[in-house]
């Protein structure tokens, strides 16, 4: 309230407490709802029109703003860019549909909650509150309703009814809980093997590097260095290469064989190079971390550590057991080749699983 | 109960008994009343009165953005291809060209890059259920911390908190769709997840994405469900949560003239029928600018997903953070049991917490009825000083929240903040048992604090900050007696008695032993409200003998 209308207002002179009952017996009781307070737009005819201007003028703006919208739509395409700042280089299509979209609306918000602020009454009314309970007397009644209902079904006299519709209801959902079981396959031994098993001694397979999509020889593998390999006849244009990269994916890390601190690891591999799967045991993700000077390896996802010196044994993070590696050789030609699967499952552990 | 056509009672000449309507308008209405009944709804609902506070808007922004959220997604549905079918894309953004991807996230890309508008639409529906997600917590808190949840509302409460967690899941679907390569890391920990429950976990698996993962069902049934089964239990809750709201009449602030008995504000129409209908406009406003300005998913960016990939930083939407950080900090127990079936404690403890999380909340309004043993209607909130366990409770609940938040995030608080991961990790194992504890305490203690300045204040006055010198030289402050609204006003709230055991002895002098049930409810009945816990409220007695007695002070 500013000082020059304060003399307008009919409880200016000290009346703003006049409605409030003091009771002297009880200082704390409620003295009742306050007597309302006007606003400058109730006394001032030239305020409240002024309100009514600028709501309106807020109406007109969302109204350009929807304007702009069409015209952005229709005039900007769709990969231009532009430097606004502080924002760097936007969508320029994305920029003007989302700025004029949301001053057309907030407008229409801002004029409306505007115009019930400043011109619609802002007296407070009390309403009443009725208890949720009914009455005993309706809640009787009900009571008897349905007594009276009951008694006239049968239901409790008539037991083999009840019986029958009891068991009828209760084995009808069982249809389609059956119709569920074509969701899916059982799982079997799916989890248990991955595409290496189709690796025989006989007929080893060779180690396919992912990005250069061709076999390694050992010489490839550079001390340090962190290879992703898939088996070898396995394609991204093969229908099932998702399903199957989820557990073939392998990680080759080559490591001076005097600092691989388990032997049957250091067996396993090949002067050193060590193929392990790439699936974390945690809940699945692609480890893709390497630390050459203390071979850990880290899973981005969920920070499962594991030291691929030491047969990737767990030192730091939620995984539940180490990473599965695949024991490799080389061919005639001296390609890296598998020779048979993993010795137990990749990725999460499960209830089947053995450990 | 009244009639819609009852009040004239000569009611024998059918339909010609209601005066002529003034104008088209009223023409119309009597003609929709005739066939809805619809003046009998609105006499009740028209100047429905509805208290005035900030907070009591937090349940709109949650109602809003759940429309923006419909209206935006039935949009998308027009372009997005729930399939996981492969194709190659040639669109109109070039670093994709010749990838192979999922028609899921090919279309995704191309409602980004073709589809005129489409990205500001995409960005909308994404920015819109994060502030869903966020409102309705921020919402729930407040019904939380005024005791707002108290009866008759007990099971409106359960009915948010059903929409909040059906809220979570569908983000997290909807999340998914797109089959990005952050998306599917998702599906991927959540396939994780299921594996590690006992028993029926591969099943589960097996059954859910139609053979191994990834296979090519998950995302057509992930849109079936975040489409259609979800949201339809989602609108149901909701209209049923609205209408409660109205049929228990809306709780309003302790203050003159407000009892248990009435409601005090102003009327639905116009006053709330305005600025409740144009805050829709606000929010939609706000969030469309949002998305004009801030980029949320970049998709295209990610690349499509592939199983042996993965990003550094890859992060949930907020709202699963906390599942996120508890899976994160669980030390990788993974145990062997009935002749060597592998028990993946690691995940399946996370797994078991994340819904014990959610259900502390859903069933604290029946915890403190029962121990307060208060079976009364309540309508006047409660400011969250004046019941300091159920405050402290709260606030232990939501620092529980922020520190499994920022296990979730420890990646990229290490990395943001040069610290160790380690050292975070470690931090967030203990402080999941230790800083809800201190929260609970600092909490109550500062409720208590406040309780006391509101008794020194009605007592003794505000502090005027007039320091007078009285002729002996003393220097006081001359402190403005509270009016009477504001004395009514911080006394009015209750404070409830501790339950006691009965009598050891029943009135025949025969032993009754009280059952370990009783003896709990009655100890935590004296840990809510008995000594200690709160500060007596003054008595009118006290202060007309402050008053009274002497003049300064």
């Amino acid at each position: 309230m500013s000082h020059d209308m304060s003399e307008n207002l009919p409880e200016a002179h000290g009346a703003s407490h006049g409605t409030e009952v003091v009771t002297h017996d009880d200082p704390f009781a409620d003295p009742g709802l306050p007597a309302h307070e006007p606003r400058r737009t109730d006394i001032d005819e030239r305020a409240a029109k002024r309100a009514e201007r600028q709501v309106s003028l807020m109406f007109v703006v969302s109204m350009l703003a929807t304007v702009g919208f069409i015209a952005s739509y229709a005039s900007i395409d769709a990969d231009k860019l532009v430097y606004i700042f502080p924002l760097g280089k936007v969508s320029a299509l994305n920029f003007a549909l989302g700025m004029t979209l949301g001053v057309a609306l907030f407008c229409i918000g801002a004029g409306a909650v505007h115009w019930a602020r400043t011109l619609m009454s802002d007296h407070e009314l009390p309403a009443e509150r009725h208890p949720i309970e009914a009455s005993d007397e309706v809640r009787n009644d009900v009571i008897e309703q349905f007594k009276t209902g009951a008694a006239e079904s049968g239901f409790g006299r008539r037991k083999m009814i009840r019986n029958t519709l009891i068991g009828s209801m209760a084995l009808v959902p069982l249809s389609g809980v059956v119709l569920l079981r074509d969701l899916g396959p059982l799982p079997e031994d799916k989890l248990m093997h991955t595409g290496w098993a189709e690796a025989k001694p006989a007929e080893p397979i060779r180690l396919v590097n992912m990005n250069t999509d061709q076999p390694m020889k050992p010489e490839d593998i550079i001390q340090g260095s962190l290879t992703f390999a898939k088996p070898h006849g396995l394609e991204e244009s093969d229908e099932d290469f998702q399903q199957q990269i989820a557990k073939d994916a392998l990680m080759l890390v080559r490591i001076a064989p005097e600092d691989i601190k388990d032997a049957k690891s250091r067996d396993k591999g090949f002067e050193g190079i060590l193929a392990y799967s790439k699936i974390c045991t945690h809940v699945g993700c692609p480890i893709s971390l390497y630390e050459q000077q203390t071979h850990h390896a880290l899973c981005p996802c969920h920070q499962s550590t594991f030291d691929l010196a030491d047969g990737a044994r767990v030192i730091f993070g939620p995984a539940g057991h180490p990473l599965p590696q695949l024991k490799i050789t080389t061919d005639e030609q001296g390609f890296l080749v598998a020779t048979g699967d993993f010795d137990e499952p990749v990725g999460p552990s499960y209830w089947e699983r053995k450990r | 109960m009244s009639t819609a056509s009852g009040t004239n009672s000569g009611a024998s000449k059918p339909a010609s008994t209601r005066a002529k309507p003034a104008n088209k308008a009223e023409a119309a209405a009597d003609w929709v009343d005739g066939r809805l009944g619809i003046y009998s709804l609105a006499k009740a609902n028209l100047r429905k009165i509805f208290p005035d506070h900030w907070s009591f808007m937090l349940g709109e922004i949650c109602l809003y953005s759940f429309i923006i959220i419909i209206l935006t997604g039935v949009y998308l549905t027009l372009f997005f291809k729930p399939s996981m079918a492969e194709t190659v894309y040639h669109g109109s953004y070039l670093p994709l060209n010749g990838i192979r991807m999922s028609e899921a996230y090919a279309s995704t890309v191309n409602i980004s890059f073709e589809v005129r508008g489409g990205l500001l639409i995409r960005q909308i529906h994404h920015w819109a259920a994060l502030v869903f997600v966020a409102a309705m917590f921020v919402h729930m808190m407040r019904v939380f911390f005024t005791g707002a949840f108290r009866k008759p509302r007990e099971i409106n409460w359960l009915f948010g908190f059903l929409l909040l967690c059906l809220g979570f899941f569908d983000g997290f679907f909807g999340y998914s769709l797109p089959d990005d390569l952050l998306s599917g890391t998702g599906i991927r920990f959540m396939e994780g997840a299921i594996l590690a429950v006992p028993i029926v976990g591969t099943y589960i698996q097996m059954f859910l994405f139609g053979g191994e993962f990834p296979g090519t069902d998950i995302i057509p049934r992930f849109f079936t469900i975040h489409v259609l089964l979800i949201p339809g239990i989602m609108l149901g809750l909701l209209v049923a949560h609205l209408i409660l709201v109205f049929y228990h009449k809306h709780t309003q602030w302790a203050g003159p003239g407000k009892t248990e008995k009435n409601v005090v504000g102003m009327p639905l129409m116009p006053v709330y029928m305005a600025k409740a209908g144009g805050f829709f406009f606000l929010v939609f406003g706000i969030i469309a600018a949002m998305s004009a300005i801030a980029t949320i998913n970049p998709v295209w960016a990610y690349g499509p997903y592939r199983p042996d990939q993965v990003s550094t930083d890859a992060q949930p939407d907020w709202y699963m953070g906390f599942a996120e950080g508890l899976i994160r900090f669980m030390p990788g127990w993974e145990i062997s049991v009935w002749g060597g079936h592998t028990l993946n404690l690691g995940v399946f403890i996370p797994l078991m917490i994340f819904p014990l999380v959610l259900v502390a909340i859903a069933v604290y309004p029946f915890i403190e009825s029962w121990v307060t043993g208060d079976k009364r209607e309540h309508h006047i909130l409660d400011r969250p000083r004046n019941a300091p366990v159920r405050t402290a409770l709260g606030a232990a609940w939501i620092s529980l929240y922020l520190v499994l938040l920022a296990g979730g995030g420890n990646d990229l608080i290490a990395t943001h903040l040069h610290m160790s991961i380690n050292t975070i990790t470690y931090f967030v194992r203990v402080g999941f048992f230790v800083v809800p504890v201190i929260t609970f305490f600092v909490t109550k203690r500062w409720c208590l604090g406040l309780q006391r300045r509101d008794k020194d204040k009605v007592l003794h006055g505000r502090e005027s900050g007039i320091i007078k010198r009285l002729p002996h030289g003393e220097f006081v402050e001359v402190h403005t007696p509270l009016s009477q609204a504001d004395l009514h006003t911080l006394t009015s709230h209750e404070q409830p008695e501790p339950l006691e055991l009965p009598a050891e002895t029943d009135e025949n002098g025969v032993a009754r032993k009280a059952g370990v049930v009783a003896k709990t409810r009655t100890k935590l009945s004296e840990g809510f409200y008995g000594e200690g816990n709160q500060i007596a409220k003054p008595t009118s007695e006290e202060y007309l003998e402050i008053t009274s007695g002497h003049g300064h002070h």
